[in-house]
């Protein structure tokens, strides 16, 4: 920014004039701030600093074609560590310190959990751009990530189908983990199948043989794994050298933390995975996005799908911000109420739904291969976060700022 | 599903606990349970172990090549952190703590700024076989051999090796050993080096079968110093027997009700330990046999 400021004094210099310097730096005073809160260390920064990344990208290009409103994004990034109390106190910092405007925040769900009560207290606004197990229905959030009904909804019928009705769940010992599992479970019965065994495995263990006994003994069609973190991925491999050979099905591996660039072939073969973005997808807009990111950020080893929701999610808030003509939550919230917000992102048209400010998202099923190449059996367009507003959640009409599952769905009024 | 097939489960499953444990342990049972530094950067050592063997590997060596260059690698890495660090914090233990904290945290970021924030794994090899209804990883029976190996390795060098006899007597009695002409100095280095070189090993052998992170370490640290701790302060006659208790219970209690009562039990096996046997296991056995 200050070269920017200096090219302006320059010019200003040049031109005899000192208006152009003078209004390129009252508009470097009055920018719109951005806090960025993302693990870029710990156990999720392989899947998460890519955000970071995509973030810094969106702002740059935004910045250099005259910012939102004529004001200059900037940014206001700290590394939360992979650390729920980091979270906490960060939020707290950007919220009450810096004062942005808008605060893009979160990975795993135990986080968004730990800071968003914070979010709420200080009346803050914030963007949780990751895939999740769905169900916040708050006021302060909007999501931008897919939800369970439309990655689950899709997945879970289409390998039942193929492989058979038996189905074992491998799932991270944490919120994300454990309702994911539920909608897993409610999933496979609605389609008549049945749940051959489920296990929860606490976060950062990396030893799996008994977990791949276990697998071998409940005899399933398939196994659905929902594990997350770097030490958690080494189940592939152990599960590859003991020649489980179980077909895979996944919300988040691949999509996150491409386990199928880590881990030799063919350790992730017959993975499937739901996800609204991932670098391998074969369209101009894909291809044009993945292109500039990497003239951006050579050495970035994936794009992932949280990268492309960040991205997309930056200038999603730009067009909230331009049509309301401010940056007040209460304002933007008027326009989202519209129910046209809407734009071409890399993966496809998304948009989001007023009632649970959730968005809606192409869905691609991406299948690893023997030698981990990645195809795409099949594509779901515009798949819409609907099981929240059918439920009940409508945040056009009440905040309740909580989160629901099926199991414990909003109160029917 | 007959008798056989479920010995072999068992003791499989054993095995694998077994190994784990005493992999992890054997490096910090020389630095922890017999030098009495307490090193937080052992995770670190293993980390360091296990990357310079993937990138060996995938510079063309062997992977048992590989392990070896891991394990080199981390104990010049040992005497080069002695030198620079623990050989200032000898008689002040609980600065060792601060230090070696600090070392991770350095190690940890280090790594993940200069290398990134995976690293491509390098496969397991051997495959697998079947018994009954299960299928098995061979890599993982090797694992355990070499965990017995190594206990025999450690048993040989701190017992029948004159290095060994002078590393005992050097840490029980620094004053009375550097009047007798030891080097005392020298022998620090080495049973540090010894340590860090072992964390390395396990780091190197667990290598194809994980994901390599800068944080990989973590997950060794836990099972690590709770092996040590109930094991007390003789590395062979601590280490061993207490990755033995600890792998029955924890592989029992995995097998019976998963992996979170695994480490419920795993932790509750240790406060009972360290509540009957305060001096560890091997303070038990030595005090039976004096």
């Amino acid at each position: 920014m200050s070269k920017s400021v200096l090219r302006g004094l320059r010019a200003a210099a040049l031109t005899g004039t000192l208006v152009l310097g003078s209004t390129l730096a009252h508009a470097a005073e009055n920018p719109i701030k951005l806090g960025v809160l993302e693990d870029q260390s710990g156990d999720f920064a392989a899947a998460t600093i890519g955000k970071v990344h995509a973030i810094q990208l969106a702002a740059d290009e935004i910045n250099k074609a005259g910012g939102i409103m004529g004001r200059p994004l900037e940014l206001v990034t700290y590394d939360t560590q992979s650390d729920n109390t980091r979270y906490q106190e960060f939020m707290r910092r950007v919220l009450q310190r810096d004062k942005v405007d808008v605060v893009f925040a979160g990975f795993s769900s135990a986080s968004r959990e730990a800071y968003r009560p914070i979010v709420d207290q200080f009346n803050g606004f914030a963007f949780y751009n990751n895939q999740y197990e769905g169900g916040v229905c708050d006021g302060h959030m909007i999501v931008t990530g897919a939800v369970p009904e439309q990655q689950f909804s899709t997945l879970i019928p289409y390998m039942m189908e193929k492989y058979g009705k038996n189905v074992y769940t491998l799932a991270a010992d944490y919120n994300f983990g454990q309702i994911s599992a539920e909608w897993v479970r409610k999933i496979v019965k609605e389609n008549g199948g049945k749940m051959a065994g489920e296990e929860f495995i606490p976060l950062g263990v990396s030893q799996f043989s008994q977990s791949i006994q276990n697998i071998q003994k409940a005899k399933p069609d398939f196994v659905v794994t929902l594990l997350v973190g770097t030490a958690q991925a080494s189940y592939y491999e152990q599960a590859a050298s003991a020649n489980v050979n179980l077909p895979m099905a996944s919300s988040v591996n691949v999509g996150q933390g491409y386990e199928h660039k880590r881990f030799k072939p063919p350790s992730l073969k017959d993975m499937y995975v739901t996800t609204n973005y991932i670098e391998e997808i074969d369209s101009p807009k894909s291809k044009e996005f993945y292109a500039k990111f990497k003239a951006r950020f050579p050495s970035e080893p994936y794009v992932n799908q949280e990268a492309e929701n960040s991205y997309l999610a930056v200038y999603l808030y730009k067009q909230m911000v331009e049509r309301a003509k401010s940056t007040k939550r209460e304002e933007i919230r008027k326009v989202i109420a519209l129910g046209d917000v809407c734009m071409d992102a890399p993966e496809g048209k998304v948009c989001i739904d007023p009632k649970s400010q959730h968005m809606s998202h192409t869905i691609y099923l991406a299948k690893v291969g023997a030698d981990h190449s990645i195809s795409f059996p099949k594509t779901w367009e515009d798949i819409k976060p609907y099981w929240l507003g059918e439920a009940g959640c409508d945040l056009t009409k009440k905040d309740p700022m909580a989160q629901y599952t099926p199991s414990n769905p909003p109160p029917k009024p | 599903m007959d008798i056989a097939t479920h010995v072999f489960s068992a003791f499989y499953q054993f095995g694998d606990a077994f190994a784990f444990l005493v992999l992890s342990a054997c490096g910090l049972a020389v630095i922890f349970g017999m030098m009495g530094v307490i090193n937080l950067a052992h995770g670190e050592f293993i980390m360091c172990g296990a990357y310079v063997t993937a990138a060996t590997v995938h510079a063309g060596l062997p992977l048992p090549l590989g392990i070896l260059a891991g394990t080199i690698v981390s104990a010049l890495v040992g005497v080069l952190v002695e030198l620079a660090v623990i050989r200032h914090l000898y008689d002040r233990p609980l600065d060792t703590i601060v230090a070696t904290w600090g070392l991770s945290l350095i190690a940890t970021q280090g790594t993940l700024i200069m290398v990134g924030s995976t690293m491509a794994g390098v496969g397991t090899p051997f495959g697998s076989f079947q018994v009954g209804d299960y299928s098995y990883s061979i890599y993982r029976i090797v694992l355990f051999c070499a965990a017995l190996g190594v206990l025999a390795a450690l048993y040989a060098l701190f017992n029948w090796t004159r290095f060994g006899v002078l590393a005992r007597a050097t840490i029980q009695v620094p004053h009375m050993a550097a009047a007798l002409g030891v080097d005392t100095r020298l022998i620090y280095s080495l049973t540090f080096a010894c340590g860090a070189g072992l964390a390395g090993l396990a780091g190197g052998l667990y290598a194809p079968t994980m994901t390599l992170v800068p944080t990989m370490g973590a997950t060794f640290i836990m099972e690590a110093f709770v092996t040590v701790v109930i094991g007390g302060a003789d590395v062979f006659l601590g280490t061993a027997p207490a990755g033995g208790v600890l792998a029955v219970v924890k592989s029992a209690m995995t097998s019976w009700q998963g992996q979170l009562f695994g480490q419920i039990g795993l932790l509750v096996a240790v406060i009972i330990v360290v509540r009957v046997l305060p001096k560890g296991i091997s303070g038990f056995v030595l005090r039976e046999r004096t």
